[in-house]
């Protein structure tokens, strides 16, 4: 995202009529080496110490057979979280913005709650409620849900990191949709679905997806809380991450790193899909909706 | 989660006592997670100890967390005067690096180590699984609580200790240790993320029948669960663990505290350092105080990483290494 903002800026300053804001090179400078320092070096550091490896060794640790189902593991539950975060982040941000209530400012507040948390008391916590004794498993286990230390148990601790991201996303996006935009559909005989499908729904959609990506990238980096609800057991609910401790603890960091630049790699991918979908959401939908969505 | 907290008052601590303190000389202990009580209470007996020795008032720093993560870190350039761990092979790393003198464990009394402890069995109140030997914990129908035996170090003993057990029975081999340890990973329901989230899981959430831990961790539970909550059962052969104590040469050299180093860690031997371990549940080398304490370290029978498994230089690669024993137990079926 932030490189196609940085292009776009410099396509503008070369080609593009000069500018009227003052202050750009001195502000790119800044950005470009900010971001340099803090994302490029240490990613540039990964993708080099992994090269130590032969292109052999390389493949035998990324597709090992734990290697893989931790992948499976990994990218699936963060799937399925951001997924049910993006259904009912949908519907928490919708209620927060559109009624008002008494405690919605608490509520709210509470929204933010993911973010502050050190995720290990998330997960320990998640892991006691929801384990066979737990206030929450004791309901579940004898219905044959077992969800803490089970791949259930990784979706849920996912699930509660990355709410923030999907509501704090979309907030913003549904102030900007003003009720009359909903009363002017109905004026002109929309039914309610039509006026959710046809009006609310394009201008929702990027910011979704921005929430869901957002929500997503964060779930698949995750560690602290989910080895403490996973249960960690080989081929079933080991995450990637912990895979990647594990050659830590072996001291070995070229293999840890390249479990990382697979996870890399595998992340850009999703991204780079997730950033295409956005463009066309924005494309097909018109100028209003892309403006809506925070970038 | 009180881990991870205490990791980052552990490292504010470092933080604090990093600014400039009115003391002659400062040493800094880089030590794994649960050495916290141990060190708290022997670091002023040692300073004690040093000004009556030179005058001297020395600062004493400590750091805690994981093992492998601080070796990491001194090997990364974290200025320990000493190390002091709960497994050889994170020393010997630091010995392959050049940092600790590659004969470190005969460099102090008894392996470099200390004190001891080994591992035993945590049974609910009264036993109702009649848990009392190895074999037991490898029964269909019973739920085993340890921490992941790749990953951590408790981990690790108790994987080594089954599989010591099954190699000393009539006609075991490789072979057969290798089943038996099969099985009875085939009954952990989970693998903890580390000894604490073991205990936790096993008294507070209640899951298992029994958990294999550290006899130190168990007064530990003691005193947090209550002692009538659950019952020690000692099984017949178990794992001697040694936790090996290092200087740090080129540091202790930089900064011209060998000396104090080599004072600090022998001091661990004295009598008063000895009976430290006593009160903290670790076996005490010497024997006239572990005689003092029988009462709280009833005999046991072990044996060691070196007697059984040539060393962790050897132990490791061969089991917890990727492609090691564990991972063949997993990976096969």
């Amino acid at each position: 995202m932030a490189a196609a903002v940085w292009a776009g800026l410099l396509m503008r300053s070369r080609f593009g009529p000069r500018t009227l804001l003052p202050g750009f090179r001195l502000s790119l400078g800044c950005a470009v080496l900010y971001l340099s320092l803090l994302v490029l070096l240490p990613l540039s550091g990964l993708v080099f110490k992994a090269s130590q490896l032969s292109l052999a060794a390389f493949w035998d640790i990324a597709s090992g057979e734990r290697a893989l189902a931790s992948y499976r593991v990994t990218f699936g539950a963060s799937l399925l979280a951001a997924s049910i975060n993006t259904v009912f982040g949908l519907i928490v941000a919708w209620v927060l913005v559109r009624y008002s209530f008494p405690g919605k400012r608490l509520i709210d507040a509470l929204v933010d709650l993911p973010f502050a948390l050190p995720t290990a008391v998330a997960g320990i916590t998640l892991a006691t409620l929801y384990a066979g004794n737990g206030w929450i498993g004791r309901h579940l286990e004898p219905l044959g849900f077992k969800i803490a230390f089970a791949p259930p148990g990784i979706v849920v601790a996912l699930t509660f990191i990355g709410l923030p991201f999907v509501v704090r996303t979309l907030q913003p996006v549904i102030e900007d949709i003003e009720p009359e935009v909903e009363e002017a559909a109905a004026s002109l005989g929309a039914s309610r679905l039509q006026t959710f499908v046809r009006v609310l729904w394009p201008a929702l959609l990027p910011a979704l997806l921005t929430g869901f990506t957002l929500a997503f990238s964060r779930s698949i980096g995750e560690y602290g809380s989910v080895i403490f609800i996973a249960g960690n057991m080989p081929l079933i609910s080991e995450i990637t991450p912990l895979l990647i401790i594990s050659k830590l603890e072996q001291y070995d960091v070229v293999g840890a790193t390249a479990l990382a630049v697979v996870m890399l790699l595998i992340s850009f991918v999703m991204l780079f899909v997730v950033n295409g979908l956005q463009w066309w959401a924005a494309t097909r939908h018109g100028v209003r909706a892309a403006d809506g969505a925070p970038r | 989660m009180s881990r991870f907290i205490r990791r980052w008052f552990a490292a504010l601590a470092l933080c604090l006592c990093a600014l400039p303190v009115l003391a002659d000389a400062s040493l800094l202990n880089v030590s794994y997670d649960v050495a916290r009580d141990f060190y708290k209470d022997y670091n002023p007996l040692f300073q004690k100890h040093w000004k009556t020795l030179s005058g001297e008032l020395v600062e004493l720093k400590q750091s805690h967390a994981g093992s492998s993560k601080q070796v990491r870190a001194v090997a990364d350039g974290l200025e320990a005067d000493v190390v002091t761990m709960n497994q050889a092979s994170d020393v010997d790393f630091l010995a392959e690096k050049g940092l600790v003198a590659k004969d470190y464990a005969k460099r102090f009394p008894n392996n470099a180590s200390p004190y001891t402890s080994t591992m035993v069995f945590i049974v609910r109140k009264g036993n109702p699984k009649a848990i009392r030997d190895w074999p037991d914990l490898a029964k269909p129908g019973v739920q085993v609580i340890l921490p992941h035996p790749k990953n951590t170090g408790n981990g690790r003993y108790t994987y080594l200790a089954a599989w010591g057990f099954a190699l000393g029975q009539p006609g075991g081999n490789e072979r057969t240790a290798q089943e038996f340890v099969a099985r009875l990973l085939q009954n952990a329901p989970l693998f903890a993320a580390g000894g604490r989230d073991a205990t936790t899981t096993f008294m507070q959430r209640r899951i298992g029948d029994v958990l294999v831990s550290f006899e130190s961790e168990a007064e530990l539970i003691a005193r947090e669960f209550g002692k009538g909550e659950f019952t020690v059962v000692y099984p017949s052969l178990s794992i001697l663990t040694e936790f090996p104590v290092a200087i740090v040469t080129p540091v202790v050299d930089k900064k011209g505290t060998r000396k104090l180093a080599q004072a600090y860690l022998e001091y661990l031997w004295s009598p008063a350092g000895q009976e430290n371990a006593a009160q903290n549940y670790l076996r005490p080398r010497s024997p006239e105080i572990l005689r003092k304490y029988a009462e709280q370290f009833p005999p046991v029978r072990t044996f060691t990483v070196d007697d059984v498994f040539g060393g962790w230089s050897k132990a490791f690669p061969a089991h917890f290494k990727d492609g090691g024993s564990f991972d063949q137990i997993y990976l096969k079926k």
